[in-house]
C-alpha cells in the first residue's frame, strides 16, 4: 500500500470504524486533518465552541448507540473539550475525541497552544492516548473505538502530535490489532451467578426493579420489561433510564430519587428485594445512604465490577452485560417458575397493589393557573406534541426535573440528559447531535434560560446546517434550581441567580441568526405557538415565560432519606404516613 | 484507617503510572512509597504501592477501580495477605567518632547491613529488609553520627503461587502477627 500522511491515516481509520460525522473546530496543529477533510466524503459539522462538539458527539451517541466523534486542536481546543468528556464519562456515553498536539520536538517547551492534554484528560476519559509514532496511529484509532463502545461505554481521547499528522506511514488494517491485555470484559455472567440470582429473586415478597442508564447502553430494555412481567414486579428508573419501559405499562412507576415520584421513593423504601440493573446507587437516587431501602436485600447487575458494592453492598452481584444477564436470568426464572412462582405470588400481588395505590394517591401534581404558564403545564403540552416518540435533550436544573417527571418516552434513546455531571449548556448541542443522527425524528432542545445562554452561540451552527431543532427555553428569569435551594435552605437570600436582566429578546436574537423565534407568556397561546414550532420543518426558537417562583416537588432535602421527601410547600411526608 | 499494600501488574507503557497514581491522588490519598520496574516479560511492569490511611470500606473499591484501568492487568490487595515485603536503603553516617567505629560495624552486621563505602568522614551502609527493620536500624544509627538515607520503598511479593492469589473481589484473612514473625525471622 502506498504511503499516506498521518492525517490521511486518521481519516481512513475513522471512516473504517463507521464514523458518519465529526463535530469539530479546526486550529493550527489540526490543519493537516482539515486539509484531508476538504475533499473527503466524511461529514464534518463546524461547531462554534469545542465543548459543544463533545456534547454533539454525545447527542449522536446517546440516540444511536454508536460512537460519536469530536475533534479539536491543541491547547484551548482540547481543554474546551474536557467538560464534555467528563460528562460522557459520568453517563457512560461512547465518544472518541481527536485532538492535535504540538510537534514532538516542542512538547514540554511551552509552545504556542501547548497543553498537557494527555495528563489533563486522564481523569476525564475511560482511556486516552498520546500518539507520537505514525505506525501506531491506525491501531490506536481502532482501539479507541473498541474501548469507547465495549463493556461500560465511555469517552476515549486520542492526542496526535502534528509531526505524526504530517509524516508518512502505512495504514494498518483492523485485523492486525494487538490484544489489549489489561482490558478484560466480563460480558457473559457465570452460570452459578444466574442460578443464585434467580433463587434470590423468587424469595422476594416485595420486589422492585431499579434500572438505569446501563439498560439503555446495553439495549436491554425489552429484557427488563420481560423480567418485570415474569415477576409482576414494579419498575422504577433513574433519570438516565427514561424510555426503557412504556409509561403506560402496568408495572411502570416513575423516576425515583431526589425529585422522583412519591410511589417510586416509597416503593424503594418499603421493598424487600431490589433488582438493580445498570445503576450506580448514586447519591441523588439514594438520598441518605444509611437509610436507603432499609428493608431490602440487593441483587446488583452491572457490566463494571467496580460498581458492585461501591455505594450499597450487594447481597448478590452479577457482573455482565445487562442484555446477556437478563436474557439468561429471564430464561432461568421461566424454567423455575413452575416450582417457585407460587410461593410469594400472593404477597407480590398485594405489593404491586400497594405501590400503584401510592401512585394513584400521589401522582406528580401542581397548582394550575390561568394567568401564568406553569412549568409543569409546559411539560404536559410538550409531552402532548411529542407523543412519546420525539427526541428531547434537556439542560440541567428545574426544567430537567420537571421534564423527567412529566414528559413520557415510549422508546429508549429518545431522552437525553446530562445526568451524572449535570453540565449546564448540554441540552442544545446534544439535541443538535441527535438531529444530525436522526433526520427522520422531531428533536426538542429543552433549556432553562441559564443553560440556553451558555450554549447560544450554537444557534449559528443550527442556522448554517439547517438543523431542525425545536429550541424550547423554559424562562423563569432565574437560575431556578439554585433559587429553589436559596428559598428553601438559605432563608430566601437570592444571591446571584437573576437571569432576566440582560436576557436577550429571543425573536430578535433568533432573527439575527436567520432563525424563526417567538416569545410566549400567556397559557392560552401556548398550544398555538408549540404547534407552529412543531409544524415548522426547520429550526425554531421558543422563549416561554413560566411562573418564576415555582419549586420542583417532590423533593428529598440533601442529606435526607427518600422517605423524608417533601411533596409540596410545607407538607413533609414521613414513611408510613 | 490503615496502610494499604497494593501489588500491580501493568503494561509497560507511558501513562500507566499516571493512571494508577491518579486513582489514588484524586481522592487525596498520599502514596507512602511506590516502586516500579519491568518484569520477566519486558512489556509488563510490576508495581508495589503503599498508600497511607485507607479506610476498610475503600480498599476493595480502590482495587477494583485500579483494575478497571485499561493498562492494568492485575491489582491485588496484599494488606492482609501473606506476602514477603522488602525494602532497600542506603544510609550514610557521617561525623562518626573514632572510638565508635568498631561498634558501628558490629551493629551493622547484626542487621546484615553491608558497608559499601568508607571514608575518613563517613560510612555508607546498604541494607535490605522489612520496613520495620530498616526503621530500627536508622534509629540506632542516629546514636553514631549524622544520618542521611535513601529508601527504595517497599516491594512485595505474595507468598503463594500466582494462580492462588486472592482475586480483587475477595481478600484473604491472614494472621498478621504470624506473617510479621515469619518475615522478621528470615530478615
Amino acid at each position: 500500500m502506498a504511503l499516506m500522511t498521518g492525517a490521511q491515516i486518521l481519516i481512513e481509520a475513522l471512516a473504517r470504524e463507521g464514523a458518519e460525522v465529526i463535530f469539530g473546530y479546526p486550529g493550527g496543529v489540526t490543519l493537516p486533518i482539515y486539509d484531508v477533510l476538504y475533499d473527503h466524503p466524511l461529514r464534518h459539522i463546524l461547531v462554534r465552541h469545542e465543548e459543544n462538539a463533545a456534547f454533539m458527539a454525545q447527542g449522536f451517541a446517546r440516540t444511536t448507540g454508536k460512537v460519536g466523534v469530536c475533534m479539536a486542536t491543541s491547547g484551548p481546543g482540547a481543554t474546551n473539550l474536557t467538560t464534555g468528556l467528563v460528562d460522557a464519562l459520568m453517563d457512560s456515553i461512547p465518544i472518541v475525541a481527536i485532538t492535535g498536539q504540538v510537534p514532538q520536538a516542542l512538547i514540554g517547551r511551552d509552545a504556542f497552544q501547548e497543553a498537557d492534554t494527555f495528563g489533563i484528560t486522564r481523569a476525564a476519559t475511560k482511556h486516552n492516548y498520546l500518539v507520537k509514532d505514525i505506525d501506531e496511529l491506525a491501531q490506536v484509532i481502532h482501539e479507541a473505538f473498541h474501548i469507547a463502545i465495549s463493556g461500560r461505554p465511555g469517552p476515549v481521547l486520542v492526542d496526535i502530535t502534528k509531526d505524526v499528522l504530517t509524516g508518512k506511514g502505512r495504514f494498518t488494517p483492523v485485523s492486525e490489532l494487538r490484544p489489549l491485555r489489561g482490558y478484560e470484559l466480563q460480558l457473559d455472567p457465570e452460570a452459578t451467578a444466574i442460578e443464585e440470582a434467580a433463587a434470590f429473586v423468587w424469595e422476594g415478597e416485595r420486589p422492585l426493579i431499579y434500572a438505569g442508564g446501563g439498560v439503555i447502553a446495553a439495549d436491554a430494555s425489552d429484557e427488563v420489561v420481560e423480567l418485570s412481567e415474569i415477576l409482576g414486579c414494579p419498575l422504577v428508573h433513574t433519570v438516565m433510564g427514561h424510555g426503557m419501559m412504556r409509561p403506560d405499562h402496568p408495572n411502570y412507576v416513575s423516576m425515583l430519587g431526589m425529585h422522583g415520584g412519591y410511589a417510586a421513593n416509597m416503593a424503594i423504601t418499603e421493598c424487600d428485594t431490589i433488582i438493580g440493573v445498570g445503576v450506580r446507587f448514586d447519591d441523588r437516587v439514594t438520598g441518605r445512604l444509611d437509610r436507603f431501602a432499609p428493608h431490602a436485600r440487593v441483587l446488583h447487575i452491572d457490566v463494571d465490577p467496580a460498581e458492585i458494592n461501591k455505594n450499597r453492598r450487594a447481597d448478590v452481584g452479577v457482573v455482565g452485560d445487562a442484555k446477556r444477564v437478563l436474557k439468561k436470568l429471564n430464561a432461568k426464572l421461566r424454567e423455575t417458575a413452575s416450582e417457585r412462582a407460587d410461593e410469594n405470588a400472593k404477597a407480590r400481588t398485594a405489593w404491586h397493589k400497594q405501590v400503584f395505590g401510592w401512585k394513584r394517591e400521589h401522582p406528580f401534581d401542581y397548582e394550575p393557573s390561568l394567568d401564568e404558564i406553569k412549568p409543569q403545564y409546559l411539560m404536559q403540552r410538550l409531552d402532548h406534541f411529542m407523543g412519546g416518540e420525539s427526541i428531547m435533550a434537556v439542560d440541567v436544573g428545574q426544567h430537567q426535573m420537571w421534564a423527567a417527571q412529566w414528559v413520557r418516552f415510549n422508546k429508549p434513546r429518545l431522552w437525553q440528559s446530562s445526568s451524572g455531571l449535570g453540565s449546564m449548556g448540554f441540552g442544545l448541542p446534544a439535541a443538535m447531535g441527535a438531529a444530525v443522527a436522526n433526520p427522520d425524528k422531531t428533536v426538542v432542545a429543552l433549556c432553562g434560560d441559564g443553560g440556553f445562554m451558555m450554549a447560544q452561540p450554537e444557534l449559528a451552527t443550527i442556522a448554517a446546517n439547517n438543523l431542525p431543532v425545536k429550541v424550547v427555553i423554559m424562562n423563569n428569569g432565574t437560575l431556578g434550581m439554585v433559587r429553589q435551594w436559596q428559598e428553601l435552605f438559605y432563608k430566601e437570600r437570592y444571591s446571584q441567580v437573576q437571569m432576566s436582566d440582560g436576557f436577550p429578546d429571543i425573536p430578535m436574537l433568533a432573527a439575527a441568526f436567520g432563525l424563526k423565534g417567538t416569545t410566549v407568556r400567556n397559557p392560552a397561546d401556548l398550544d398555538d405557538k408549540l404547534r407552529e414550532a412543531f409544524e415548522e420543518p426547520g429550526p425554531f426558537v421558543l422563549n416561554i415565560h413560566v411562573t418564576p417562583k415555582e419549586c420542583v416537588y417532590p423533593m428529598v432535602p440533601a442529606g435526607g432519606a427518600l422517605s423524608d421527601m417533601i411533596l409540596g410547600p410545607q407538607k413533609p411526608v414521613m414513611a408510613g404516613d | 484507617m490503615k496502610k494499604q499494600l497494593i501489588s500491580l501488574l501493568v503494561e509497560n507503557q507511558p501513562g500507566a503510572l499516571m493512571r494508577v497514581a491518579g486513582v489514588l491522588t484524586s481522592r487525596g490519598y498520599n502514596i507512602e512509597s511506590l516502586t516500579v520496574a519491568k518484569t520477566l516479560d519486558p512489556t509488563l511492569s510490576s508495581m508495589t504501592i503503599v498508600v497511607d490511611d485507607v479506610s476498610d470500606d475503600n480498599r476493595e473499591l480502590l482495587i477494583k477501580q485500579i483494575t478497571r484501568l485499561v493498562n492494568v492487568i492485575k491489582a491485588v490487595d496484599l494488606t492482609d495477605s501473606k506476602s514477603v515485603q522488602r525494602e532497600l536503603a542506603l544510609i550514610k553516617v557521617s561525623s562518626v567518632r573514632p572510638e565508635l567505629r568498631s561498634a558501628l560495624t558490629k551493629e551493622a552486621e547484626i542487621f546484615r547491613a553491608r558497608i559499601v563505602d568508607v571514608a575518613p568522614t563517613h560510612y555508607t551502609l546498604e541494607v535490605t529488609g522489612s520496613p520495620d527493620k530498616i526503621e530500627a536500624l536508622i534509629d540506632l544509627l542516629h546514636h553514631y553520627g549524622d544520618v542521611e538515607m535513601i529508601r527504595s520503598g517497599s516491594m512485595a511479593m505474595a507468598r503463594m503461587p500466582k494462580n492462588q492469589l486472592p482475586t480483587p473481589m475477595f481478600r484473604m484473612d491472614a494472621d498478621e502477627a504470624s506473617i510479621e514473625t515469619a518475615v522478621d525471622s528470615q530478615g
